[in-house]
């Protein structure tokens, strides 16, 4: 166990009027190890670091960072710590070595020291060939790279990242890890703050926030610990496995269950559950078996388990006749140009009514621009993007009344009212009269609006506003829904809820094309499409895309690794 | 259909403006500055300035004529300077914008029928109000000069003129200012309002959410248009208002005229606005532009100053501005009752500078959406 490097006690922040920030948080950081600041988005972990920085100061409670309290000797701590704030500022116009220069003012780096000091960042950031590379021309990865080697200028005792893993492809997330694994062997502390949960896992240690309350603080396995024995895979399912994980949730005994590939995991109550046949349930072939708990089963059994499996928004649906051969969303050699840079190369898939298909690959990959050819938000160089046999771009009002879209920012009208943005939307979809009214109606019922309808959906906590964006994006019942990264950032019951009420509706016949860059999520598709750097590298059903890269040194590979194996073998193809 | 929808969407535009605080507050602060400051302070008229005068005669005339200046209601003080040396330093510490000096024989001159001589002496590093005093000036000293030749009931030399200004009689600046500004806040409002919506959509990431639903190319844009027309026709009837009531600026021609161009000046605005709007990719490039806009538009419009002053070359691009338009028709219909055909030629060049913006914006809409 190294030194400790800060140290935390009952420390409150608070914005306003609102709810804390932060709620009497206290805990400590070693040196020597990655402490991983874990919570979704709004659980307070910006304000800690930016706290621990001394930039902020906290409304009660003290912090004392390398033995020097952020009240009286900020200036102190800011001579011995590095930080990356979550939008590092690189100076997109200027190249990678200007960058750098700036910096090493900044710092009051010697000149003479400068050129070994720039060799050693370079070399071990691997952007040595990049040198005179503008940092605007930068990939979302290199751009996290650079922001690291600046904040390493003058080699900190202390390093704050500040979600240094979000916009980055898995294979530079994992470069980036090994980079800031390597400087605590220096003996530096590492403050790696993130919302995904299979990075907490990684870490040497962790304080694990939600809604400003630190819920735990300790290492991974002391985490998953408490629910050791009571996580379980259902495997060989016959048959769709939506409504068995329904089935599943609605026993009282059940804490938690997701869809992983063509498994459901379980996570079962400390009293226990039924004592489930598994052939019974789903199928002669199935099996239920103890699983690896993991760092999210452990925190949805922290926060009280995740909802039942029933969703009131497909109870409320229609049903709509699955039909297997006939596809609701079709994409036809799709193909977008913009100049010379190609950013989806002929993308070809078909989705059949009733299934969830998945675009998987990191920012900047090419999945939004073949999302948007799809939903007719962009037009295609070459191909054609099909929705229920429309061509969105050119058809009229009547196919685009069948889409229901989300985006990933839950684009609402944030100074409208909870009414007024249903109102809107329900206007805007040609609902009208007394239809209009009962959707209305049920969807506030739905999702418990009620007391909320006055409210500005601006000031609604992240939770609340992915309902209403939902609710939105429903309520002219629409028979294909385009999620765009529906749930980054959310935790995870909201991220539960949400699925419950898509596995629901899926059931009921709607078809979704959901994007994504989250490993975890990628699970809930039918099938998915693997796009990096403008191509589909790779086509198929979690478990048939995970197989394909199972081999010795990885029996049972992660949807990461696949990503990552499937990545290389692209790589090398065209290299060959 | 088509209509729920594009209520939806007009209305959602109002609330969108009005249950934002900053937008409420674009709405009545600058509306409010601007009428307080242009129609109180940036006076174009002359008052309360400091005369100096050397009269080095002290006769029964020059007497005559400082008292009158004395009198005349736009000076603030008269004082008298003891030498030519006191007058330069005074004139030169801006104690005084100007100085009437009486030579020594003024008195004796008039007297003996010979023609007398008064030196204005005006300082001309504020040149516009040292020209009006000047001309303030001069009617006195002419009076005077008319009443001596009465007095003298010799035969009238010199031809009397008498001023009459039409259609504002007393020269009441406010009633220049004030339905100048009428159109000028229309401009204001039109174009704030009008360039921050779709930029404010994009930025906020909602513009997506409305392309992919049913509303249609045209329907966004009419829903974008109505509003902001709205809020203009609003602001535009406020000022109306305070014209008329507040300021007491007589209304002389039809207030049903004055609206039916206004309509199309305020679509001409906007289609401006959602030009610029089209064109930007964040709130703070719209207000950019919107400025860039506006600044050129008011001083090539006449407000200030008259179109006929400007350089040959610089009068033709006046013809693009939608203000120069506007402005004849406001202070027509305000001060001298401008006959139809008059309101008709300057509602026409609107309507084709409507049509060409709206066109031009609808399609850099359309092309921005590949």
């Amino acid at each position: 166990m190294g030194e400790e490097f800060v140290r935390m006690s009952q420390v409150t922040k608070r914005f306003g009027s609102a709810p804390p920030a932060l709620d009497a948080v206290s805990g400590s950081i070693q040196g020597g190890e990655i402490t991983g600041l874990v919570g979704p988005d709004g659980a307070g972990k910006t304000t800690l670091i930016r706290l621990m920085t001394g930039l902020m100061l906290p409304d009660g409670g003290t912090i004392e960072v390398l033995g020097f309290n952020t009240r009286t000797q900020a200036a102190r701590i800011q001579a011995s710590i590095g930080y990356m704030p979550q939008r590092f500022g690189l100076y997109e116009d200027l190249s990678v070595r200007e960058n750098l220069d700036l910096y090493a003012d900044l710092r009051g780096l010697p000149l003479s020291e400068r050129p070994a000091v720039f060799d050693e960042l370079l070399t071990f950031t691997d952007l040595k060939r990049f040198a005179g590379r503008l940092a605007g021309k930068l990939s979302g990865g290199m751009k996290q790279k650079l922001g690291l080697a600046c904040a390493l200028l003058r080699k900190p005792r202390l390093l704050l990242l500040d979600e240094p893993g979000v916009g980055v492809d898995p294979i530079s997330r994992r470069d980036l890890w090994t980079m800031v694994r390597d400087l605590t062997r220096e003996g530096i502390g590492v403050v790696w703050s993130t919302a995904y949960l299979d990075e907490a896992e990684a870490c040497d240690r962790i304080l694990l926030l939600n809604q400003g309350k630190l819920l735990f603080s300790g290492t991974p396995p002391q985490l998953t610990e408490r629910v050791e024995g009571r996580v379980f895979k259902l495997t060989g399912i016959e048959g769709r496995r939506r409504p068995i994980l329904r089935k599943v949730l609605d026993d009282p005994g059940v804490l938690d269950g997701v869809i992983q590939g063509e498994a459901i995991r379980l996570v079962l109550g400390a009293a226990g559950g039924r004592d489930w046949n598994a052939a019974e349930l789903a199928g002669p072939a199935a099996r239920i078996k103890p699983a690896e708990p993991r760092f999210e089963d452990a925190f949805v059994d922290m926060l009280g388990g995740g909802p039942g499996g029933r969703s009131k928004l497909a109870d409320a649906a229609a049903l709509r006749v699955p039909d297997e051969s006939h596809a609701v969303i079709e994409a036809k050699g799709l193909t977008k140009r913009f100049g010379d840079f190609v950013a989806a190369r002929d993308i070809t898939f078909a989705i059949p009514r009733g299934q969830i298909f998945g675009l998987l690959g990191p920012n900047g990959a090419g999945k939004s621009t073949t999302f948007k050819m799809l939903c007719g938000l962009l037009k295609p160089t070459e191909g054609e993007g099909r929705m229920a046999g429309f061509d969105l771009r050119r058809d009229t009002a009547a196919a685009r009344n069948r889409l229901g879209y989300m985006a990933q920012k839950f684009s609402l009208y944030g100074d409208l009212s909870v009414a007024q943005n249903l109102a809107f939307f329900a206007g805007v979809y040609g609902l009208s009269g007394p239809h209009r009214r009962e959707r209305i109606a049920l969807m506030t019922e739905i999702f418990e609006f009620g007391p909320l309808l006055g409210m500005s959906a601006r000031d609604l906590p992240l939770g609340l506003k992915q309902r209403l964006a939902l609710a939105c994006a429903v309520l002219h019942e629409p028979e294909a829904l385009f999620l765009d990264e529906p749930t980054s950032g959310v935790d995870p019951i909201t991220r539960r809820e949400f699925w419950t009420h898509i596995n629901g509706l899926v059931e009921k016949g709607v078809t979704v094309l959901v994007t994504t860059h989250f490993m975890d999520e990628a699970e809930y598709c039918d099938r998915i499409s693997l796009i990096y750097r403008g191509r589909s590298i790779a086509l198929g059903s979690p478990d048939e895309l995970k197989a394909s890269v199972a081999g010795p040194g990885t029996p049972d590979p992660t949807m990461e690794d696949a990503f990552i194996a499937l990545v290389k073998n692209s790589e090398a193809a065209e290299a060959a | 259909m088509w209509h729920t929808r594009l209520k939806a969407l007009i209305v959602k535009e109002l609330l969108a403006i009005l249950r934002d605080p900053r937008g409420r507050l674009i709405l009545i602060g600058p509306p409010v500055v601007q009428l307080l400051v242009f129609s109180y302070a940036a006076t174009l008229e002359v008052k309360n300035v400091d005369i100096l005068v050397l009269d080095r005669d002290a006769g029964k005339w020059s007497q005559e004529l400082v008292q009158r200046i004395d009198g005349a209601p736009t000076f603030r003080s008269i004082s008298s300077a003891e030498s030519l040396d006191a007058l330069r330093a005074r004139i030169d510490r801006q104690q005084a914008i100007a100085a009437v000096h009486i030579g020594p024989t003024f008195s004796r001159d008039i007297a003996a029928g010979r023609p007398a001589d008064v030196q204005i002496i005006l300082d001309g590093r504020r040149s516009n109000a040292a020209q009006i005093v000047a001309g303030y000036l001069n009617q006195i000293v002419n009076a005077l000069a008319a009443e001596l030749s009465a007095q003298r009931r010799a035969p009238a030399r010199s031809i009397a003129v008498v001023p009459r200004n039409w259609f504002n009689p007393n020269l009441i600046f406010q009633w220049f200012m004030v339905p100048n500004l009428v159109a000028a806040v229309a401009l204001l409002i039109g174009l704030v309002v009008t360039a921050l919506s779709i930029a404010r959509e994009r930025e906020l990431g909602t513009f997506d959410q409305l392309m992919v639903s049913p509303l249609r190319t045209h329907e966004i844009l009419i829903g974008k248009i109505i509003p902001p027309m709205l809020i203009g026709a609003f602001h535009l009837t406020v000022y109306i208002l305070a014209a008329v009531f507040v300021f007491g600026v007589p209304l002389r021609g039809s207030l049903l005229m004055l609206y039916g161009s206004g309509v199309f000046y305020l679509l001409s605005v906007v289609g401006v606005g959602l030009f610029i709007s089209a064109l930007s990719m964040t709130q703070q490039q719209a207000i950019l532009g919107a400025f860039l806009f506006m600044v050129p538009a008011m001083l090539l419009s006449g407000f200030a100053t008259p179109i006929e002053n400007m350089p040959g070359w610089l009068q033709p691009v006046t013809l693009a501005n939608p203000l120069r338009y506007f402005l004849a028709v406001v202070k027509g219909v305000f001060l001298k009752d401008l006959p139809f055909h008059e309101i008709a030629r300057n509602t026409v060049p609107l309507a084709v500078i409507a049509l060409v913006t709206l066109g031009a914006a609808a399609w850099l809409f359309r092309r921005r959406m590949e």
